[in-house]
Protein backbone atom coordinates (compact mmCIF):
# COMPACT_ATOMS: atom_id res chain seq x y z
CA UNK A 1 0.00 0.00 0.00
CA UNK A 2 2.66 2.70 1.00
CA UNK A 3 5.19 1.10 -1.73
CA UNK A 4 2.34 2.11 -4.44
CA UNK A 5 1.45 5.04 -3.04
CA UNK A 6 4.55 6.57 -2.84
CA UNK A 7 4.84 5.39 -6.73
CA UNK A 8 1.71 6.93 -8.30
CA UNK A 9 3.20 10.23 -5.78
CA UNK A 10 6.39 10.22 -8.07
CA UNK A 11 4.71 9.40 -11.55
CA UNK A 12 2.25 12.34 -10.42
CA UNK A 13 5.38 14.69 -10.21
CA UNK A 14 7.12 13.51 -13.44
CA UNK A 15 4.03 14.23 -15.60
CA UNK A 16 3.48 17.59 -14.21
CA UNK A 17 6.61 18.81 -16.87
CA UNK A 18 4.49 17.07 -19.75
CA UNK A 19 1.39 18.52 -18.75
CA UNK A 20 2.75 22.07 -19.14
CA UNK A 21 3.89 21.63 -22.45
CA UNK A 22 0.64 19.24 -23.83
CA UNK A 23 -0.96 22.61 -22.19
CA UNK A 24 1.45 24.87 -23.80
CA UNK A 25 0.51 23.42 -27.28
CA UNK A 26 -2.94 23.56 -27.24
CA UNK A 27 -2.81 26.85 -25.81
CA UNK A 28 -0.84 28.42 -28.55
CA UNK A 29 -3.20 26.81 -31.21
CA UNK A 30 -6.24 28.21 -29.35
CA UNK A 31 -5.02 31.47 -28.16
CA UNK A 32 -2.37 32.62 -30.65
CA UNK A 33 1.66 31.91 -30.73
CA UNK A 34 2.48 34.30 -27.95
CA UNK A 35 0.35 32.21 -25.47
CA UNK A 36 1.86 30.86 -21.90
CA UNK A 37 0.67 28.34 -20.01
CA UNK A 38 1.88 29.79 -16.10
CA UNK A 39 1.25 28.57 -12.62
CA UNK A 40 0.19 25.10 -13.48
CA UNK A 41 -0.80 23.47 -9.69
CA UNK A 42 -2.30 20.09 -8.72
CA UNK A 43 -5.91 21.16 -6.79
CA UNK A 44 -6.91 18.15 -5.60
CA UNK A 45 -5.72 14.13 -5.19
CA UNK A 46 -9.62 13.33 -5.94
CA UNK A 47 -9.56 9.41 -6.41
CA UNK A 48 -11.32 9.70 -9.45
CA UNK A 49 -9.66 12.52 -11.81
CA UNK A 50 -6.92 14.90 -11.48
CA UNK A 51 -7.76 18.46 -11.27
CA UNK A 52 -5.03 21.25 -12.26
CA UNK A 53 -5.69 25.36 -11.42
CA UNK A 54 -3.54 27.04 -14.13
CA UNK A 55 -3.53 30.42 -16.08
CA UNK A 56 -2.95 31.20 -20.06
CA UNK A 57 -1.56 34.48 -20.26
CA UNK A 58 -1.66 36.43 -23.56
CA UNK A 59 -0.98 39.81 -24.83
CA UNK A 60 -4.95 39.89 -24.41
CA UNK A 61 -4.27 39.28 -20.41
CA UNK A 62 -4.19 36.19 -18.37
CA UNK A 63 -7.27 33.89 -18.17
CA UNK A 64 -7.28 31.50 -15.39
CA UNK A 65 -8.54 28.15 -16.31
CA UNK A 66 -8.91 24.58 -14.80
CA UNK A 67 -7.74 21.43 -16.41
CA UNK A 68 -9.88 18.08 -15.34
CA UNK A 69 -7.84 14.79 -16.29
CA UNK A 70 -8.19 11.55 -15.97
CA UNK A 71 -5.05 10.34 -13.64
CA UNK A 72 -1.77 9.96 -15.72
CA UNK A 73 -3.95 10.86 -18.65
CA UNK A 74 -6.10 7.45 -18.80
CA UNK A 75 -8.73 6.60 -18.08
CA UNK A 76 -9.92 3.61 -15.89
CA UNK A 77 -12.46 1.26 -15.61
CA UNK A 78 -14.62 2.62 -12.02
CA UNK A 79 -15.34 1.11 -8.73
CA UNK A 80 -17.88 3.90 -8.42
CA UNK A 81 -20.52 4.93 -10.08
CA UNK A 82 -18.77 8.23 -11.33
CA UNK A 83 -19.10 9.28 -14.82
CA UNK A 84 -16.24 9.70 -17.07
CA UNK A 85 -14.63 13.15 -18.25
CA UNK A 86 -15.89 12.93 -21.34
CA UNK A 87 -19.39 12.39 -20.08
CA UNK A 88 -18.69 15.20 -17.85
CA UNK A 89 -17.49 17.82 -20.39
CA UNK A 90 -20.47 17.08 -22.76
CA UNK A 91 -22.72 17.56 -19.45
CA UNK A 92 -21.50 20.65 -18.74
CA UNK A 93 -21.98 21.65 -22.42
CA UNK A 94 -25.56 20.96 -22.58
CA UNK A 95 -26.28 22.23 -19.15
CA UNK A 96 -24.66 25.87 -20.46
CA UNK A 97 -26.52 26.00 -23.64
CA UNK A 98 -29.79 25.33 -21.24
CA UNK A 99 -28.64 28.73 -18.97
CA UNK A 100 -27.14 26.96 -16.25
CA UNK A 101 -24.25 28.73 -14.97
CA UNK A 102 -21.72 26.38 -14.94
CA UNK A 103 -17.60 26.94 -16.21
CA UNK A 104 -17.52 27.34 -20.47
CA UNK A 105 -15.58 24.55 -21.44
CA UNK A 106 -12.57 25.31 -23.43
CA UNK A 107 -11.11 22.21 -24.74
CA UNK A 108 -11.60 18.82 -24.60
CA UNK A 109 -8.47 15.72 -25.46
CA UNK A 110 -8.68 12.42 -25.66
CA UNK A 111 -7.15 9.45 -24.22
CA UNK A 112 -3.73 8.66 -26.26
CA UNK A 113 -2.97 12.59 -26.75
CA UNK A 114 0.06 14.37 -25.05
CA UNK A 115 -2.62 15.85 -22.56
CA UNK A 116 -4.38 12.42 -22.52
CA UNK A 117 -8.07 12.00 -21.20
CA UNK A 118 -8.99 15.32 -20.33
CA UNK A 119 -10.93 18.64 -20.51
CA UNK A 120 -10.13 22.41 -20.46
CA UNK A 121 -12.69 25.17 -18.82
CA UNK A 122 -12.56 28.60 -17.24
CA UNK A 123 -12.06 28.77 -13.52
CA UNK A 124 -14.58 30.92 -12.27
CA UNK A 125 -14.06 32.79 -9.26
CA UNK A 126 -15.86 32.40 -5.87
CA UNK A 127 -16.31 30.50 -3.12
CA UNK A 128 -17.65 27.10 -2.62
CA UNK A 129 -16.97 26.51 1.44
CA UNK A 130 -20.47 26.22 3.14
CA UNK A 131 -20.08 28.17 6.38
CA UNK A 132 -18.35 31.26 5.07
CA UNK A 133 -20.82 31.68 2.35
CA UNK A 134 -24.01 30.97 5.47
CA UNK A 135 -21.21 33.21 8.03
CA UNK A 136 -19.71 35.98 5.95
CA UNK A 137 -20.84 39.50 5.27
CA UNK A 138 -19.93 39.51 1.51
CA UNK A 139 -22.04 36.93 0.53
CA UNK A 140 -25.52 38.86 2.85
CA UNK A 141 -27.25 39.68 -1.15
CA UNK A 142 -25.98 36.17 -2.54
CA UNK A 143 -27.71 34.57 0.71
CA UNK A 144 -31.14 36.37 -0.05
CA UNK A 145 -31.11 35.12 -4.14
CA UNK A 146 -29.60 31.70 -4.00
CA UNK A 147 -32.57 29.43 -2.61
CA UNK A 148 -34.62 30.67 -5.91
CA UNK A 149 -31.10 31.02 -7.92
CA UNK A 150 -30.73 27.11 -7.55
CA UNK A 151 -34.79 26.25 -8.09
CA UNK A 152 -33.82 28.13 -11.93
CA UNK A 153 -30.78 26.04 -12.28
CA UNK A 154 -31.76 22.51 -11.08
CA UNK A 155 -35.17 23.62 -13.80
CA UNK A 156 -32.91 24.03 -16.26
CA UNK A 157 -30.60 20.90 -15.41
CA UNK A 158 -33.88 18.88 -15.12
CA UNK A 159 -34.65 20.11 -18.88
CA UNK A 160 -32.08 18.63 -20.51
CA UNK A 161 -33.05 15.75 -22.48
CA UNK A 162 -31.33 13.17 -20.99
CA UNK A 163 -31.82 10.96 -24.39
CA UNK A 164 -29.28 12.81 -25.38
CA UNK A 165 -27.02 11.62 -22.78
CA UNK A 166 -27.65 7.82 -23.46
CA UNK A 167 -24.60 6.45 -21.40
CA UNK A 168 -25.88 7.70 -18.07
CA UNK A 169 -26.66 5.98 -15.76
CA UNK A 170 -30.06 5.37 -14.36
CA UNK A 171 -31.23 5.28 -10.67
CA UNK A 172 -34.50 6.56 -8.70
CA UNK A 173 -35.52 6.50 -5.53
CA UNK A 174 -36.62 2.90 -4.46
CA UNK A 175 -33.23 1.62 -6.41
CA UNK A 176 -31.52 3.80 -4.18
CA UNK A 177 -33.04 2.60 -1.50
CA UNK A 178 -32.51 -1.10 -2.53
CA UNK A 179 -28.56 -0.06 -3.10
CA UNK A 180 -27.75 1.61 0.17
CA UNK A 181 -29.63 -0.85 2.18
CA UNK A 182 -27.49 -3.72 0.60
CA UNK A 183 -23.96 -1.85 1.19
CA UNK A 184 -25.68 -1.11 4.90
CA UNK A 185 -26.55 -4.96 5.75
CA UNK A 186 -23.26 -5.88 4.36
CA UNK A 187 -21.34 -3.93 7.07
CA UNK A 188 -23.11 -6.09 9.73
CA UNK A 189 -23.24 -3.03 11.72
CA UNK A 190 -27.27 -2.91 13.05
CA UNK A 191 -28.20 0.60 13.69
CA UNK A 192 -31.95 0.40 14.89
CA UNK A 193 -32.41 4.11 13.47
CA UNK A 194 -31.43 3.35 9.96
CA UNK A 195 -33.93 0.20 10.44
CA UNK A 196 -36.59 2.39 10.99
CA UNK A 197 -36.03 4.57 8.53
CA UNK A 198 -35.41 1.94 5.52
CA UNK A 199 -38.95 0.48 6.84
CA UNK A 200 -40.94 4.24 6.67
CA UNK A 201 -39.34 5.15 3.46
CA UNK A 202 -40.15 1.47 2.21
CA UNK A 203 -43.67 2.11 3.25
CA UNK A 204 -44.34 5.66 1.63
CA UNK A 205 -42.39 5.35 -1.11
CA UNK A 206 -44.27 8.19 -3.60
CA UNK A 207 -45.33 7.85 -6.82
CA UNK A 208 -42.80 8.27 -8.92
CA UNK A 209 -42.16 11.20 -11.49
CA UNK A 210 -40.63 11.05 -14.76
CA UNK A 211 -37.30 10.68 -14.84
CA UNK A 212 -34.87 13.57 -15.54
CA UNK A 213 -30.80 14.03 -15.89
CA UNK A 214 -29.92 15.22 -12.37
CA UNK A 215 -26.62 16.54 -11.15
CA UNK A 216 -26.69 14.11 -8.19
CA UNK A 217 -24.56 15.74 -5.74
CA UNK A 218 -26.20 19.45 -5.85
CA UNK A 219 -25.50 21.23 -2.23
CA UNK A 220 -23.05 23.62 -0.62
CA UNK A 221 -20.09 22.71 -0.89
CA UNK A 222 -20.47 21.82 -4.97
CA UNK A 223 -21.84 25.12 -5.63
CA UNK A 224 -19.72 28.45 -6.47
CA UNK A 225 -21.30 31.56 -5.25
CA UNK A 226 -20.21 34.93 -5.14
CA UNK A 227 -21.73 38.26 -3.91
CA UNK A 228 -24.36 37.98 -6.92
CA UNK A 229 -25.12 34.33 -5.70
CA UNK A 230 -24.58 31.04 -7.38
CA UNK A 231 -21.64 31.98 -10.00
CA UNK A 232 -21.33 28.22 -11.34
CA UNK A 233 -22.16 24.68 -10.63
CA UNK A 234 -19.46 22.09 -10.01
CA UNK A 235 -18.86 18.58 -9.69
CA UNK A 236 -20.71 16.55 -11.65
CA UNK A 237 -19.20 13.14 -11.35
CA UNK A 238 -22.53 11.76 -9.85
CA UNK A 239 -25.27 12.79 -12.92
CA UNK A 240 -27.39 10.35 -13.85
CA UNK A 241 -30.75 9.94 -15.06
CA UNK A 242 -33.39 9.98 -11.99
CA UNK A 243 -36.43 11.74 -10.22
CA UNK A 244 -35.61 15.24 -9.93
CA UNK A 245 -36.79 15.51 -5.92
CA UNK A 246 -33.71 13.97 -5.27
CA UNK A 247 -31.25 17.32 -6.61
CA UNK A 248 -34.21 19.26 -4.60
CA UNK A 249 -33.85 17.43 -1.57
CA UNK A 250 -30.34 16.84 -1.51
CA UNK A 251 -28.97 20.37 -0.47
CA UNK A 252 -31.79 20.32 2.18
CA UNK A 253 -29.84 17.71 3.83
CA UNK A 254 -29.31 18.85 7.59
CA UNK A 255 -25.65 17.47 7.29
CA UNK A 256 -25.25 20.21 4.40
CA UNK A 257 -27.05 23.37 6.23
CA UNK A 258 -23.56 23.35 8.09
CA UNK A 259 -25.17 24.46 11.25
CA UNK A 260 -27.74 26.69 10.36
CA UNK A 261 -30.64 23.88 10.44
CA UNK A 262 -33.83 26.77 10.33
CA UNK A 263 -33.16 27.44 6.88
CA UNK A 264 -34.54 24.67 4.98
CA UNK A 265 -32.35 25.05 1.61
CA UNK A 266 -28.41 24.65 2.45
CA UNK A 267 -29.05 26.24 6.04
CA UNK A 268 -29.52 29.59 3.67
CA UNK A 269 -33.32 29.60 1.98
CA UNK A 270 -36.52 29.05 2.24
CA UNK A 271 -37.86 25.53 0.28
CA UNK A 272 -40.54 27.62 -1.16
CA UNK A 273 -38.66 30.22 -2.70
CA UNK A 274 -36.95 27.19 -4.53
CA UNK A 275 -40.13 25.46 -5.41
CA UNK A 276 -41.73 28.53 -6.65
CA UNK A 277 -38.76 29.63 -9.04
CA UNK A 278 -38.45 26.30 -10.46
CA UNK A 279 -42.25 26.51 -11.15
CA UNK A 280 -41.93 29.49 -12.74
CA UNK A 281 -38.88 28.44 -14.90
CA UNK A 282 -40.68 25.15 -16.27
CA UNK A 283 -40.47 22.46 -13.74
CA UNK A 284 -43.18 20.96 -12.04
CA UNK A 285 -45.09 22.52 -9.04
CA UNK A 286 -43.41 20.45 -6.05
CA UNK A 287 -44.42 21.64 -2.62
CA UNK A 288 -42.14 21.30 0.38
CA UNK A 289 -44.14 18.27 1.39
CA UNK A 290 -43.19 16.20 -1.81
CA UNK A 291 -39.38 16.86 -0.91
CA UNK A 292 -39.62 14.95 2.57
CA UNK A 293 -39.11 11.38 1.63
CA UNK A 294 -36.53 12.71 -0.56
CA UNK A 295 -34.66 14.28 2.44
CA UNK A 296 -35.02 11.40 5.15
CA UNK A 297 -33.49 9.30 2.18
CA UNK A 298 -30.60 11.89 1.49
CA UNK A 299 -29.84 11.48 5.25
CA UNK A 300 -30.51 8.05 5.26
CA UNK A 301 -27.58 7.94 2.10
CA UNK A 302 -24.98 10.69 3.61
CA UNK A 303 -25.18 8.10 7.12
CA UNK A 304 -23.96 5.08 4.83
CA UNK A 305 -21.46 6.85 2.68
CA UNK A 306 -20.01 7.87 6.62
CA UNK A 307 -20.20 3.98 7.35
CA UNK A 308 -18.50 3.50 3.97
CA UNK A 309 -15.63 6.00 4.52
CA UNK A 310 -15.26 4.11 8.07
CA UNK A 311 -14.93 0.78 6.63
CA UNK A 312 -11.86 2.18 4.30
CA UNK A 313 -10.43 2.16 7.97
CA UNK A 314 -12.13 -0.97 9.28
CA UNK A 315 -10.66 -2.20 6.06
CA UNK A 316 -7.40 -1.28 6.69
CA UNK A 317 -7.46 -0.03 3.10
CA UNK A 318 -7.08 3.83 4.73
CA UNK A 319 -5.71 4.14 8.07
CA UNK A 320 -5.91 7.56 8.52
CA UNK A 321 -7.62 9.13 12.00
CA UNK A 322 -9.53 11.36 9.95
CA UNK A 323 -11.36 7.77 8.19
CA UNK A 324 -11.94 6.29 11.87
CA UNK A 325 -13.41 9.73 12.82
CA UNK A 326 -16.04 10.02 9.97
CA UNK A 327 -17.54 6.89 11.72
CA UNK A 328 -18.41 8.81 14.79
CA UNK A 329 -20.42 10.77 12.45
CA UNK A 330 -22.70 8.31 11.09
CA UNK A 331 -24.58 9.57 14.59
CA UNK A 332 -25.29 12.99 13.18
CA UNK A 333 -27.67 11.69 10.34
CA UNK A 334 -29.58 9.08 13.03
CA UNK A 335 -30.92 12.26 15.18
CA UNK A 336 -31.58 14.03 11.80
CA UNK A 337 -33.47 10.89 10.87
CA UNK A 338 -35.09 10.68 13.89
CA UNK A 339 -36.13 14.16 13.80
CA UNK A 340 -37.62 13.55 10.28
CA UNK A 341 -39.53 10.32 11.39
CA UNK A 342 -41.32 12.46 14.53
CA UNK A 343 -42.08 15.12 12.15
CA UNK A 344 -43.80 12.90 9.54
CA UNK A 345 -45.60 10.82 12.92
CA UNK A 346 -46.82 14.35 13.33
CA UNK A 347 -47.88 15.29 10.01
CA UNK A 348 -49.98 12.01 9.23
CA UNK B 1 -3.64 -1.21 39.53
CA UNK B 2 -2.39 2.51 39.28
CA UNK B 3 -5.10 4.66 38.47
CA UNK B 4 -3.23 8.31 38.92
CA UNK B 5 -2.83 9.61 36.52
CA UNK B 6 -5.90 8.49 35.46
CA UNK B 7 -7.22 7.62 32.02
CA UNK B 8 -8.96 10.54 31.30
CA UNK B 9 -6.00 12.50 32.55
CA UNK B 10 -3.55 10.97 30.28
CA UNK B 11 -5.84 11.66 27.18
CA UNK B 12 -6.07 15.14 28.61
CA UNK B 13 -2.61 15.29 28.62
CA UNK B 14 -1.89 13.99 25.08
CA UNK B 15 -4.84 16.70 23.68
CA UNK B 16 -3.29 19.44 25.21
CA UNK B 17 -0.04 18.42 23.81
CA UNK B 18 -1.66 18.18 20.07
CA UNK B 19 -3.37 21.30 20.53
CA UNK B 20 -0.79 23.66 22.24
CA UNK B 21 2.35 22.04 21.24
CA UNK B 22 1.83 19.75 18.10
CA UNK B 23 -0.25 21.25 16.22
CA UNK B 24 0.79 25.26 15.44
CA UNK B 25 4.05 23.50 14.28
CA UNK B 26 2.11 21.31 11.62
CA UNK B 27 0.21 23.07 8.06
CA UNK B 28 -1.43 21.61 5.04
CA UNK B 29 -3.17 17.88 5.41
CA UNK B 30 -0.67 17.41 8.58
CA UNK B 31 -2.48 20.31 10.35
CA UNK B 32 -5.87 19.08 9.42
CA UNK B 33 -5.04 15.60 11.00
CA UNK B 34 -3.96 16.71 13.89
CA UNK B 35 -7.15 18.74 14.27
CA UNK B 36 -9.37 15.85 13.73
CA UNK B 37 -6.89 13.83 16.25
CA UNK B 38 -7.76 16.40 18.85
CA UNK B 39 -11.33 15.86 18.16
CA UNK B 40 -10.70 12.68 18.62
CA UNK B 41 -9.33 12.47 21.89
CA UNK B 42 -12.53 14.92 22.96
CA UNK B 43 -14.70 12.04 21.74
CA UNK B 44 -12.91 9.41 24.00
CA UNK B 45 -13.26 12.07 27.18
CA UNK B 46 -16.71 12.48 26.53
CA UNK B 47 -16.84 8.63 26.29
CA UNK B 48 -15.54 8.02 29.31
CA UNK B 49 -17.63 10.38 31.13
CA UNK B 50 -20.53 9.63 29.65
CA UNK B 51 -20.98 5.83 28.13
CA UNK B 52 -21.58 4.12 31.53
CA UNK B 53 -24.49 5.72 32.43
CA UNK B 54 -25.61 5.72 29.02
CA UNK B 55 -24.88 2.03 28.14
CA UNK B 56 -26.81 1.12 31.17
CA UNK B 57 -30.04 3.48 30.37
CA UNK B 58 -30.12 1.94 26.30
CA UNK B 59 -30.01 -1.36 28.03
CA UNK B 60 -33.08 -0.63 30.15
CA UNK B 61 -34.54 0.36 27.08
CA UNK B 62 -33.96 -2.31 25.28
CA UNK B 63 -35.52 -4.78 27.51
CA UNK B 64 -38.10 -3.22 28.12
CA UNK B 65 -39.40 -2.78 24.64
CA UNK B 66 -37.91 -6.44 23.91
CA UNK B 67 -39.50 -7.43 26.87
CA UNK B 68 -37.10 -9.70 27.76
CA UNK B 69 -34.91 -10.00 31.06
CA UNK B 70 -32.50 -12.43 29.45
CA UNK B 71 -29.05 -11.34 30.16
CA UNK B 72 -27.42 -10.42 26.54
CA UNK B 73 -25.21 -7.77 25.47
CA UNK B 74 -25.66 -4.01 24.53
CA UNK B 75 -24.92 -5.42 20.26
CA UNK B 76 -27.20 -8.85 21.25
CA UNK B 77 -30.16 -6.77 22.21
CA UNK B 78 -29.80 -4.03 19.42
CA UNK B 79 -29.38 -7.07 16.81
CA UNK B 80 -32.77 -8.33 17.63
CA UNK B 81 -34.62 -4.94 17.74
CA UNK B 82 -33.11 -4.12 13.90
CA UNK B 83 -34.71 -8.17 13.57
CA UNK B 84 -38.49 -6.56 15.02
CA UNK B 85 -37.72 -3.47 12.59
CA UNK B 86 -37.12 -4.96 9.77
CA UNK B 87 -39.72 -8.18 9.99
CA UNK B 88 -42.32 -5.47 10.27
CA UNK B 89 -43.11 -6.25 13.89
CA UNK B 90 -42.05 -3.42 15.31
CA UNK B 91 -42.60 0.29 13.53
CA UNK B 92 -42.64 4.35 14.12
CA UNK B 93 -45.70 3.78 15.62
CA UNK B 94 -44.78 1.18 18.56
CA UNK B 95 -45.46 2.92 21.66
CA UNK B 96 -41.71 4.05 22.81
CA UNK B 97 -39.52 3.42 19.99
CA UNK B 98 -38.93 6.41 18.90
CA UNK B 99 -38.72 7.89 22.52
CA UNK B 100 -36.12 5.06 23.05
CA UNK B 101 -34.13 5.73 19.91
CA UNK B 102 -34.23 9.17 20.48
CA UNK B 103 -32.70 9.13 23.57
CA UNK B 104 -29.90 7.04 22.77
CA UNK B 105 -29.35 8.96 19.67
CA UNK B 106 -28.90 11.91 21.60
CA UNK B 107 -26.26 10.34 24.36
CA UNK B 108 -24.45 8.86 21.41
CA UNK B 109 -24.28 12.46 19.65
CA UNK B 110 -23.21 14.11 22.77
CA UNK B 111 -20.30 11.76 22.69
CA UNK B 112 -19.67 11.98 19.29
CA UNK B 113 -20.40 15.87 17.88
CA UNK B 114 -21.71 17.77 20.66
CA UNK B 115 -22.01 21.00 18.77
CA UNK B 116 -23.79 19.52 15.98
CA UNK B 117 -27.21 20.89 14.96
CA UNK B 118 -29.87 18.53 14.72
CA UNK B 119 -28.63 17.54 18.54
CA UNK B 120 -30.56 20.99 19.62
CA UNK B 121 -33.06 20.13 17.19
CA UNK B 122 -33.83 17.01 19.15
CA UNK B 123 -33.28 18.43 23.00
CA UNK B 124 -35.46 21.57 22.06
CA UNK B 125 -38.19 21.08 18.77
CA UNK B 126 -39.62 24.16 17.60
CA UNK B 127 -43.28 24.66 18.22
Amino acid sequence: MAISFFLVIVAKMGSSEQITSALQSWAAAKFGADARVEQLKRLSGGASQETWAFAVQTAGGTRPMILRRAPGGESKARSSEAIGLGMEAQLLSKAADAGVPVPPVLGVSEAGSALGQAFIMDRISGETIGRKILRDEEFDKARSLLAAQCGRALAGIHSIPADSLPDLPVSDGMSQLTKYEAIYRNFDLPRPVFELAIAWLKAHAPEPQPLVLVHGDFRLGNLMVDEHGLASILDWELAHVGDPREDIAWICVNSWRFGQSEHRVGGFGDLRDLLDAYAQAGGPQFRPQDIDWWEMLGSLKWGIMCMIMYEAFRSGADPSVERAAIGRRVSETEIDLINLLEGARTHA
Amino acid sequence: MHDAPSTAELVAAVKRFIDDSAAPQLTGHAAFHARVASNVLGTILRELEQRPAADAAERKGLLSLLGTTQNEDLDALNRELCEEIRRGRMDVETAGLLDHLKTTTIAQLSIDQPNYSGLARALHPRS
